[in-house]
């Protein structure tokens, strides 16, 4: 057999195994001596504890469930490997940030929800757009007929930027934006915007989601082949490096690939697997791995089972630290820092007596503080069936409010840390995703494995089986498979009119007719030059049409015609 | 072959059914797991894959010769979009094919997809074997459609 040059995922395997305790004689001693005769007793029948990704549980663990260098591996707050938190004080030194993902309708709709929860003690900014702005076609494309503003703001030229931000302090406030494909266009506008408010670029803040791999892995919103949106996230990355330097320009993205239905292990493994690629592609286009590691943030679920959540987490944490550090060579301390966003879980929420919700998104927050987020966004009791009403959106955020100022629970750092059970259950899943990286890594790398389709595959093989476990009663939902409820009373939910269309629509006509459209075409020909060369950095051409008002369209239109569309691998 | 033969085997060849997310739409852990659990039930499953335009999901389900459109969206459009399917469909003169829904969709918008047609239209939470029973039941009624042409 061939035999094949060791990579730095098997040498890590290798290494995890090295630490592992031979027998763990204290937990095999306690089941002969005290539970197996308690099961007989109680007529006890075995169960099958598990959890999303799979790992089978044990009633109790201990102190040999540990590696033999534990207490090196868990470490402390603020150092290598941060497993236990990338900063020393953690919240006693900064609160996590709220920051409630809005957007619905019109610029104007959303403007004022953004001041609502600012006013009502939100301390970032958060925009969910359409999907029309997702997927790059403007208000007026047939094709957005009955989607403009349904799941998010609707935004097709800069004019509607300004207004989703109008009177809001740009040098003051930070702004993350849930955006991919069209992610270089939308980061334009901002900029745009700030300088039209003369705000220098590096006094304001943000995130773009830009996270294209996780595109195609899960949610799906591209318009071109992986490698002009890769080309294009470059060029993004480079001028953003230059020239913003606030602006995080990945927010590498586990949340949706928990969404699409896959285990928290899958979320993990695949999410940091995306992460590595986007270092690698950084190094490729000549930058220093320093340079623009510590912009690089994360996303993760935070999902309904609870450890398995925190360990997730920490989990993260240590094996950027560890990789970042050994394989790629980071030499600054914040290039190791894995900083992560945490949305709770959309699909673990019920249309079925709805204010349960509340209590699930409750415990998946506590989770998300525990794991030691840096930002938090609480779903609302009423997203099961539509985007949320101010009531709603109001009471998930007052959630956050009563975890971080009246429980204690962000008191003390990680105080989870030293669980035999959380500490056992962070290694596991470390090691399933080293597992993965390896797997990945013999595909031909994460690029290749998305384009075979393995990952999608693996993770709608992981929704099925859950959907199976449901039927079958293995897995419970409250309301759903059990304590069911006959008459359901329908919850007054947010309506968005047609109107957001019409107006919308009317917008654009009159932009078209009173915009320089000489300007237009002429930036949207120097935008064509700059893309036909793939060594031209084309951000500061996407900026320049931008400010001369051509659409999100008529910019996404120049790319279409260079690089094509993109059809997914067959999955099912 | 012999008329009667043909209709015989028709009438036992499985339900077929193509699942549709025919909008701007890129939610499909929903319509993927429906692709196995269909699959599992005996059906034939054609899936469309992302982004079809309502009248490319049309003219497979006519080319294909399914029993059942089965569409899905979750991003509020459905009142919309759905309806462009039934239009189309009810322009071509298509009767034998029966339109199926689900998806994010509040219970107050069911009565305006059941009157253009649209049946079912489930949420999150409702068990396979209620959306496969009733997959079925709407093939078999679009199947008697066709073997009476």
């Amino acid at each position: 057999m061939e035999k094949r040059e060791e990579t730095y995922w098997d040498s890590k395997l290798k290494e995890i195994q090295s630490k592992k305790s031979a027998e763990n004689k204290a937990y095999s001693e306690w089941k002969s001596r005290t539970l197996e005769p308690w099961n007989r007793k109680t007529g006890y029948s075995e169960k099958e504890y598990t959890n999303s990704s799979s790992i089978d549980l044990k009633e109790v663990y201990t102190v040999e469930d540990l590696p033999k260098d534990h207490s090196k591996q868990i470490g402390m707050p603020g150092e290598y490997p941060y497993t236990r938190g990338i900063y020393p004080n953690m919240y006693r030194g900064r609160q996590w940030t709220m920051r409630m993902f809005s957007g619905f309708g019109t610029p104007e709709d959303t403007n004022r929800r953004l001041k609502y929860l600012i006013e009502h003690g939100e301390s970032g900014l958060s925009i969910a757009f359409d999907m029309p702005t997702l997927y790059g076609f403007d208000a007026d494309n047939p094709r957005s007929d009955g989607e403009i503003g349904r799941c998010g703001v609707n935004v097709s030229s800069l004019q509607d930027m300004e207004e989703i931000l109008e009177g809001i302090d740009l040098s003051k406030v930070s702004t993350s934006m849930t955006i991919n494909a069209p992610a270089a266009v939308v980061t334009a506008m901002y900029i745009a915007v700030a300088k039209k408010k003369m705000i220098p670029l590096d006094r304001i803040a943000g995130t773009v989601q830009a996270d294209i791999l996780k595109e195609y892995i899960a949610q799906k919103e591209w318009i071109y082949p992986p490698e002009a949106h890769i080309r294009l996230i470059r060029d993004m990355m480079v001028y953003c490096t230059e020239n913003v330097p606030k602006w995080n320009y990945i927010s590498i993205s586990g949340y949706h690939i928990r969404e699409a239905g896959s285990s928290a292990v899958q979320e993990l493994a695949f999410t940091l697997a995306d992460g590595f690629y986007y270092v690698d592609m950084g190094i490729k286009s000549g930058l220093k791995v320093d340079d623009f590691a510590p912009r690089l943030s994360f996303f993760f679920n935070s999902s309904i089972n609870f450890f398995e959540e925190v360990a997730k987490m920490r989990a993260a944490r240590r094996i950027w630290a560890t990789v970042l550090r050994e394989k790629y060579g980071a030499k600054k301390e914040r290039s190791l820092l894995l900083r992560f966003h945490t949305q709770t879980s959309g699909y673990t929420l019920t249309w079925q007596q709805p204010l349960n919700n509340i209590v699930r998104t409750t415990v998946e927050a506590m989770a998300a503080i525990l794991g030691g987020t840096q930002s938090l966004h609480t779903n609302s009791y009423d997203e099961a069936w539509a985007l949320p009403s101010e009531e709603a959106v109001k009471i998930a955020l007052r959630t956050q409010q009563i975890l971080a100022d009246e429980t204690g629970i962000p008191d003390v750092i990680d105080p989870l840390g030293g669980s035999y059970y959380v500490e056992w259950l962070t290694d596991r899943m470390e090691e399933e995703a080293y597992r993965y990286f390896d797997t990945i890594e013999k595909l031909g790398g994460i690029l290749e494995s998305v384009k075979k389709g393995f990952i999608q595959k693996e993770i709608a093989g992981t929704s099925y089986r859950r959907q199976m476990r449901l039927e079958q009663g293995k897995e419970i939902m409250v309301g759903v498979n059990r304590y069911e409820e006959k008459d359901e009373k329908p919850i007054s939910t947010l309506k968005i009119s047609h109107k957001a269309q019409v107006d919308q629509i009317n917008k654009l006509k009159k932009l078209k007719e009173t915009r320089n459209n000489l300007a237009v075409k002429k930036a949207l020909q120097d935008l064509e030059k700059a893309l036909r060369n793939p060594d031209e950095n084309s951000m500061p051409y996407i900026i320049r049409a931008v400010e001369a008002y051509a659409t999100l369209e008529e910019i996404s239109n120049v790319g279409r015609n260079i690089f094509g569309e993109w059809k997914e691998p067959v999955i099912v | 072959m012999e008329n009667g033969k043909n209709r015989l085997l028709f009438k036992d060849k499985p339900v077929k059914v193509l699942l549709a997310k025919p909008g701007i739409d890129g939610h499909d852990r929903g319509i993927l797991v429906l692709a196995k659990a269909f699959r599992d039930a005996g059906m034939e499953v054609l899936y469309a894959g992302l982004l079809p335009t309502p009248e490319s999901v049309v003219e497979t389900a006519v080319n294909e010769d399914v029993d059942v459109v089965a569409l899905s969206l979750l991003n509020g459009a459905h009142l919309t979009v759905f309806r462009k399917v039934a239009d189309i469909m009810k322009s071509k003169g298509i009767d034998d094919i029966a339109l199926v829904g689900g998806g994010t969709i509040p219970d107050e918008d069911k009565p305006e997809l059941e009157a253009i047609g649209v049946t079912g239209n489930y949420g999150p939470g409702t068990p396979l074997s209620v959306i496969i029973d009733h997959v079925t039941t709407r093939a078999a009624e679009a199947r008697k459609k066709k073997i009476s042409r």
